[in-house]
């Protein structure tokens, strides 16, 4: 009989360069394996030693270091080392060391030199320096490639740690000894939940409770007038955002964006490894949204602002150019807006002074879903502290608003036609009259008023005090789902905007004002996708406001069947693609991008795939009119 | 399920040199006879210096009077590598019916010992990969009973050998004083489980699928490696392990 060593073959084949490998060879791989366990701290290989074996990580953590002893790169699960050395004279070129208890398996040599001299791409994955290979990704325009890199391989020092009841002066003392710009603060009384899964060399025990960076010190110390003796504890950020050592650069980079902040702690098994910084991902994405977001926040005034337009578009088209999916783009491009919209209140706030009472500055639509274009209306509200008192203070909030959309229009972003805006009273309110306006649109829908506010449904916090956003967001998630006439109302509304086919599967055109037969994919495509996504997402009582998430948030309950929802995620991220290229071609052809596209101008294949989009929002038009049979067809609007 | 008493002493250890060589001189079967005067390391050689070779069989049930072996997993190492090309692993026809509570651990069937060969035809092999070394096992009273009553079917005499119990070593650990009290236990200390799974997982060790004899042979190699290194040391006496 076979030996088999089913769990070392099965695993060698999840990771490159032996997941192209055929079967056999990865069994004869198996065969030949030898394994070894290195406590945390062992040195595995040092400079210049004999080396006769390519060495694969199969669980825990190895540090690669240089010869002046500099982290060259940190190695996790599925990842090689050892390779430079057998390609070269058998001696090691780069020293490494278990920094967890790590389980190598240890390839022959001659193995391995078979492995290169029969699989090219095996060859070609052990010869390219690891560096390079990224390279050589982003210049061949595949940012996709890039979009997988994780995060761990960013880090390039395990986080500087102090216990919370470190002094301010001597957290910076040590911040400026090992020159770094932020700290992590552990509780060493707090235990894990479930210390067994502690490697049990770690070094810094205890638990992350906050994080420190320089900024702290000029505005909570310096500022306030703080002593040298204040603890850590009193100026730390609690309870960091933090990201997982296997998210990828870009999940980093949108975090960043999202909660525009600057340090992000990486954490695996909720255990700091390291700590990454906008200069970080940028170094790895030069010319990126990230880029232009820390450009936005040097800005000083509107003009220097505004000057940043041509990039945004830059931006748009390089990340259409580079086949980013359409939630990717969407999220980026929201990111850009809501920093825009952070800058200009931070300016407001210095011009105008502190706020009177707290509020959180509101995004609703597309910003809020995070699937803005570049072609985008401004849509935002004012939700105010119960404490604000109009005659006091609403002058105050008045002028921050004017502020915010005088400056969106200008770097872009279209006053809202529907008078959707801060600017507006009505969109000024204070915590309790918003809640009045959720529950009367909820308790009370007619179709009309719901057409109108419909935008309100996609509302997320973009500054300030966030926790005035998030209780409208749970009180709609909350009381949506158990109120079958408001949903049948927002399905109604649903139904409104039909796809442009025709009985016999043929495109039905509308002019443009050139008189040109076009088809508008805002309005007949993504719009009543995401309106009918959003009826489902809110009828399961979701609070994700996304429409990719919010499809997740629906197969989780299994109101519409597995396939369904593909054809339906499909649909959306093929009508997205097609509208971001369509707009990415205007304006590279220094035009106004708008939504319409002209069909005789798309190939046939895509003509083709376009219809078939059509004929699924369709269909799901159809289901949402069977799941709300008793919409009411007498009233019309 | 198993039953075992982990938290019994271990008991005088025995002198595994000399009980080997008493054997030898009493044993009549070439094959045993070939494997007790090879003899084994010494009880003051050091762990390092040790062949060892982990061993793990999967059965048709718990009782070596009445169950039988299905399959038989060697793999040999020393405290720095495991050497997976020397490997031995092969599936015989039991000399009792499979159950199917056990097809439903091992996941060996009946089309699977079909072709199999018969218990006879592999013990030679066995026990050649077990001469010279100290075998490594997870709850040792399992194979040491199994192998015991298969020689003595087969060959007509009691076997015996030397073994490190890694899951004994994790009861040293676990179950000794520390072991937590009645007390101790309502307020919700709970015990350390020492099953190979549950002990690989507080060393870092990946889990790897179960109830696969050589898989969980190399599983038991890894784990001793571990242990080694965390609680004993490399130059640890191999008589302070042995069973």
């Amino acid at each position: 009989m076979q030996i088999e060593l089913i769990e070392i073959r099965d695993h060698l084949s999840r990771f490159p360069p032996f997941d192209e490998l055929p079967e056999e060879v990865l069994d004869e791989i198996a065969r030949q394996v030898e394994v070894g366990y290195c406590k945390a701290g062992t040195q595995i290989l040092t400079f210049n030693q004999e080396i006769h074996e390519l060495h694969y990580v199969r669980s825990g953590a190895v540090d690669i270091f240089r010869r002046n002893g500099d982290l060259y790169n940190r190695l996790s699960e599925g990842d090689i080392f050892g390779h430079f050395g057998l390609l070269g004279r058998n001696r090691v070129r780069f020293p490494a060391k278990a920094i967890e208890d790590t389980l190598v398996y240890y390839i022959p040599g001659t193995l391995f030199d078979q492995l290169c001299e029969q699989h090219e791409h095996f060859a070609d994955f052990v010869e390219a320096e690891g560096q390079s290979r990224l390279k050589a990704a982003v210049e061949n325009g595949r940012a996709s490639e890039l979009m997988k890199i994780k995060v761990r391989k960013l880090i390039s020092r395990l986080p500087v740690t102090v216990p919370l009841t470190t002094s301010v002066q001597e957290a910076a003392r040590t911040m400026t000894e090992q020159s770094v710009s932020s700290l992590v603060v552990i509780d060493p009384h707090s235990q894990w939940p479930n210390p067994d899964r502690v490697p049990v060399a770690e070094p810094h025990h205890g638990v992350m409770v906050g994080i420190i960076t320089d900024r702290d010190f000029r505005t909570r110390v310096l500022a306030e007038g703080l002593s040298g003796d204040t603890p850590v504890s009193a100026i730390m950020s609690p309870n960091p955002i933090t990201v997982q050592g296997d998210d990828t650069v870009f999940e980093a980079m949108l975090s960043m964006l999202r909660n525009n902040i600057h340090h992000l702690p990486v954490v695996t098994r909720r255990r700091p490894i390291g700590l990454i910084n906008l200069s970080d991902i940028i170094k790895y994405e030069s010319q990126s949204s990230l880029y232009l977001v820390s450009a936005i926040y040097n800005k000083q005034s509107v003009e220097e602002l505004k000057s940043l337009l041509p990039d945004v578009r830059a931006t748009f088209v390089r990340m259409a150019r580079d086949e980013a999916s359409a939630h990717m783009i969407g999220s980026a491009m929201s990111g850009i807006g809501r920093s825009f919209t952070q800058r200009l209140l931070e300016l407001a706030e210095d011009q105008l002074g502190p706020p009177p009472v707290p509020y959180a500055f509101m995004a609703l639509g597309s910003m809020a879903r995070d699937e803005q274009l570049v072609v985008t209306d401004q849509d935002n509200a004012l939700v105010l502290d119960d404490r604000f008192n109009p005659a006091e203070h609403d002058d105050y909030f008045l002028q921050l608003a004017t502020i915010v959309s005088d400056g969106l229009a200008a770097c872009g972003y279209s006053y809202c036609k529907g008078g959707i805006m801060a600017t507006n009273p009505k969109w000024r309110q204070p915590l309790s009259v918003w809640r009045g306006y959720f529950n009367d649109w909820i308790d009370r829908p007619k179709p009309e008023a719901l057409l109108n506010s419909c935008i309100f449904f996609d509302l997320d916090a973009v500054y300030g005090e966030s926790a005035l956003v998030e209780e409208l967001q749970e009180l709609l998630a909350h009381r949506a789902s158990s109120n079958e006439p408001f949903l049948a109302a927002l399905a109604r509304n649903a139904l409104n905007r039909t796809p442009p086919l025709g009985f016999f599967r043929t495109f039905v055109m509308e002019k443009d004002g050139r008189h040109k037969n076009v088809i508008n994919l805002k309005r007949r495509g993504t719009a009543p996708l995401t309106d009918l996504i959003r009826v489902h997402a809110l009828a399961c009582g979701s609070r994700a406001q996304n429409s990719f998430e919010r499809l997740d948030a629906i197969a989780a309950t299994k109101l519409m069947p597995p396939e369904a929802l593909e054809r339906l995620r499909y649909a959306l991220e093929f009508l997205s693609l097609v509208r971001i290229r369509h707009q990415a071609v205007d304006i590279e052809d220094g035009m106004d991008p708008d939504n319409d596209v002209e069909p005789e101008n798309i190939p046939a294949a895509e003509r083709h795939n376009l219809k078939e989009a059509f004929q699924v929002l369709s269909n799901a038009q159809k289901f949402l009119r069977f799941r709300y049979p008793h919409l009411p067809v007498t009233r019309t609007l | 399920m198993i039953r075992f008493n982990p938290a019994a002493p271990d008991g005088p250890a025995i002198d595994w040199t000399n009980e080997l060589a008493r054997r030898a001189a009493r044993s009549r079967h070439p094959a045993l006879q070939a494997f007790y005067q090879a003899g084994c390391a010494t009880g003051d050689t050091p762990l390092e210096s040790v062949p060892l070779v982990a061993l793990d069989i999967e059965t048709t049930g718990l009782d070596a009077r009445r169950d039988a072996i299905v399959s038989i997993g060697l793999v040999p190492f020393d405290l720095q590598r495991i050497r997976c090309r020397d490997a031995f692993y092969e599936v015989v026809k039991p000399t009792t019916a499979l159950s199917e509570e056990s097809i439903t651990f091992h996941r060996i069937t009946h089309s699977d010992i079909r072709q199999a060969p018969p218990m006879t035809a592999v013990l030679d092999r066995v026990l050649k990969a077990m001469t010279g070394k100290i075998m490594v096992v997870h709850y040792r009273a399992i194979e040491r009973a199994f192998l015991d009553r298969a020689v003595q079917q087969h060959l007509g005499e009691s076997f015996t050998f030397p073994v490190i119990d890694t899951m004994q070593l994790e009861a040293r650990l676990h179950r000794g004083s520390a072991q937590p009290g009645w007390l101790a236990r309502l307020f919700g200390r709970k015990i350390e489980s020492i099953r190979l799974a549950d002990s690989r997982l507080r060393y870092g060790l990946p889990p790897y699928s179960a109830h696969h004899a050589l898989t969980d042979a190399l599983a038991t190699a890894e784990l001793l490696q571990a242990q080694t290194l965390h609680h004993y040391s490399p130059t640890t006496a191999l008589r302070e392990l042995w069973s």
